[in-house]
């Protein structure tokens, strides 16, 4: 019988601390594929964040510098700058990247960094134990919400795919979702995409993948992928925000 | 012929790293240093030697990107003054635990807060003590004349290297802004991604070839008797630069009765104060640290058992005089003299501190 897949060559023997149910590992199986399928293992650096990917060195085996909390931008920036040559990408949760890393996410968008930027959104704070993040949804609650989010209290969440879209810089904005087999596949195709332009240097690519807590949520892996596509999908809509194929460009 | 230039202390800086081999300056506006960017962009040194020069949106960027830089075994560098300083403190201290070589220039000015553009010496605490969270020390290096900026750029890389650890360059307003002739003689070329790959194959994220583990630069480790063996080798290599690297200049030092102990721009003026008091017949000697970590308590303790006092003079309340006393060890009297929120001494007043003290 003819193989038709197998396991990625960088995804290390590593178990994932993952919780059972998270799309982390959907996520850096599918950065480990289109790295290898790409050829670029000795051409790739990673940046980490601080949160529940802190560790996503230890899972795909490319070099990789773990940033400070929200500076993976600014790092990443430095690091393309010096090696324009290179594959640089950042992975990042949604407090990383937009409650403390506003600054720095936003600036490298505007500067036009050669850099991809996989931005996973669960729309809470995992590894610190499930606080409310910039994007938590109205109504949702987490362990700094506990009646839930209201906007009097905490403001409201907000989309920074679109946000950044409107700069001059980014070449590309996508949202997208790993809870299918059809949506790991699309989700894949845009991570390609993010990492093509970087090699091109067309500017900087925006990947988000809205995910699913399942632990932070309180929900089962199954009751989790449900919620998020009955309250997260209809309010962080998937889909291309800014298209990114050359042609556009 | 030698190459001679009048210049600011800022300028040596910036013409420092471009002949020093630097691969990349990251940095943000702030006075009293800003000249170090701007000269940057005027040579516009990425069409000739190659050197990245940006100007980020902070200096938690600027300082993040040093980070990011600095893991790819590139030289890498920041400048800024003293409440720039603080913003990067958690960067410098991320550095630190990520072993990563780099170098930080603070020109520093009067603080606390926003504080005042003029210049001052209150950031030795913040230098020498560590400045961002966790046991952990810069080199620091204290410039007294414009060569001195320049010179100590070069200095600085070889030390971060030497024991990849950030070094840090703490010179103020004064060294920053004055000019004076830099005699231009030391040049290297950038190192080419062959060289850095045999310098730091170990450690160095540029890309993880088959023939390697893939390598990591990261500060973290949750398992505490992993971090406790992290910690206790840093604090090995912070002995080895203690046993090496102390660097300190005397002046008339060998039959001072009394030493005057200053740094950077008020060893300058302490040193006219050393020539007023000797054409009056008085024994005084000036011992200038260079470095002010690793500090040389060893040879002020040495001092200490020839001398009858210590005059420490500084532009802040009083923050290496705790060390000088630590040397010292209560054999004689120190007293500190400074002057804060900008303000500076005069060569007369530190003579007329000086004369109390031994009056007293």
């Amino acid at each position: 019988m003819d193989k038709v897949y197998s396991r990625s060559a960088l995804l290390t023997d590593n178990v994932m601390h993952y919780c059972p149910g998270c799309s982390h590992g959907t996520i850096h199986k599918l950065v480990a594929e289109v790295i290898e399928e790409m050829g670029l293992q000795a051409d790739t650096i990673g940046v980490s964040p601080v949160g529940c990917s802190v560790f996503a060195y230890n899972y795909i085996d490319i070099d990789w510098i773990q940033a400070a909390h929200g500076r993976a931008c600014a790092v990443a920036t430095a690091v393309k700058r010096l090696t324009p040559e290179k594959m640089v990408f950042t992975y990042q949760g949604d407090g990383d990247l937009s409650a403390i890393g506003t600054a720095e996410t936003i600036h490298a968008c505007n500067r036009g960094e050669n850099i991809a930027v996989i931005y996973v959104n669960n729309a809470i704070y995992g590894m610190t134990g499930g606080q409310m993040a910039p994007t938590t949804l109205l109504g949702m609650k987490t362990a700094t919400s506990p009646q839930g989010r209201e906007a009097a209290i905490h403001g409201y969440p907000y989309k920074i795919a679109e946000m950044v879209s409107h700069l001059d810089g980014v070449c590309y904005v996508t949202r997208q979702s790993v809870q299918s087999p059809a949506a790991v596949r699309k989700a894949k195709k845009a991570i390609r995409q993010a990492f093509e332009n970087s090699m091109a240097g067309r500017g900087l690519s925006f990947v988000e993948i809205v995910s699913s807590c399942n632990s932070g949520w309180k929900l089962s892996p199954v009751e989790a992928n449900r919620w998020m596509e009955e309250s997260m999908f209809p309010f962080y809509k998937l889909g291309d925000i800014k298209a990114g194929t050359p042609a556009a460009i | 012929m030698q190459e001679v230039k009048l210049i600011k202390g800022n300028e040596a800086v910036a013409l420092g790293a471009i002949r020093s081999g630097c691969d990349g300056y990251f940095g943000y506006p702030i006075t009293p240093q800003s000249e170090v960017l701007e000269t940057l962009m005027e040579l516009r040194p990425w069409e000739t030697t190659g050197m990245v020069v940006l100007q980020a949106e902070s200096e938690v960027a600027s300082i993040n990107m040093v980070y990011g830089g600095a893991a790819c075994g590139k030289r890498v560098m920041t400048s800024s003054s003293s409440p720039g300083i603080s913003l990067m403190a958690e960067g410098i201290s991320y550095l630190a635990g990520a072993e990563l070589p780099c170098l930080i220039v603070n020109v520093q000015r009067g603080g606390p807060g926003l504080g005042t553009i003029q210049p001052s010496q209150a950031d030795y605490f913040q230098a020498v003590k560590g400045c961002g969270h966790g046991d952990y020390n810069m080199i620091v290096l204290a410039p007294a004349s414009v060569q001195e900026m320049y010179d100590f750029v070069f200095d600085g890389f070889d030390l971060a290297f030497k024991y990849r650890v950030p070094v840090m360059m703490l010179s103020d307003g004064i060294i920053g802004q004055m000019m004076e002739k830099v005699v231009m003689s030391r040049s290297r070329a950038r190192w080419t991604a062959e060289e850095i790959k045999q310098m730091s194959d170990s450690w160095a994220t540029v890309g993880k070839p088959q023939t390697r583990a893939r390598n990591i630069c990261s500060s973290l480790e949750l398992d505490s008797q992993i971090m406790e063996q992290r910690n206790l080798a840093l604090q090995a290599r912070y002995e080895e630069i203690k046993k090496n690297e102390v660097r300190f200049e005397e002046i008339e030092i060998d039959d001072a009765e009394y030493v005057i102990v200053a740094f950077g721009s008020s060893a300058r003026i302490a040193s006219e104060a050393v020539s007023l008091a000797r054409a009056e017949g008085l024994k005084v000697g000036l011992l200038r640290p260079i470095t002010l970590w690793p500090f040389p308590s060893a040879r002020i303790a040495e001092l200490a058992g020839q001398a009858k006092g210590f005059l420490v003079a500084e532009l802040n309340a009083g923050q290496m005089v705790e060390d000088i006393r630590l040397a010292v060890d209560g054999r004689v009297p120190v007293i500190h003299f400074g002057r804060m929120g900008g303000m500076i001494y005069s060569p007369d007043e530190i003579l007329k501190a000086l004369k109390e003290q031994s009056n007293g």
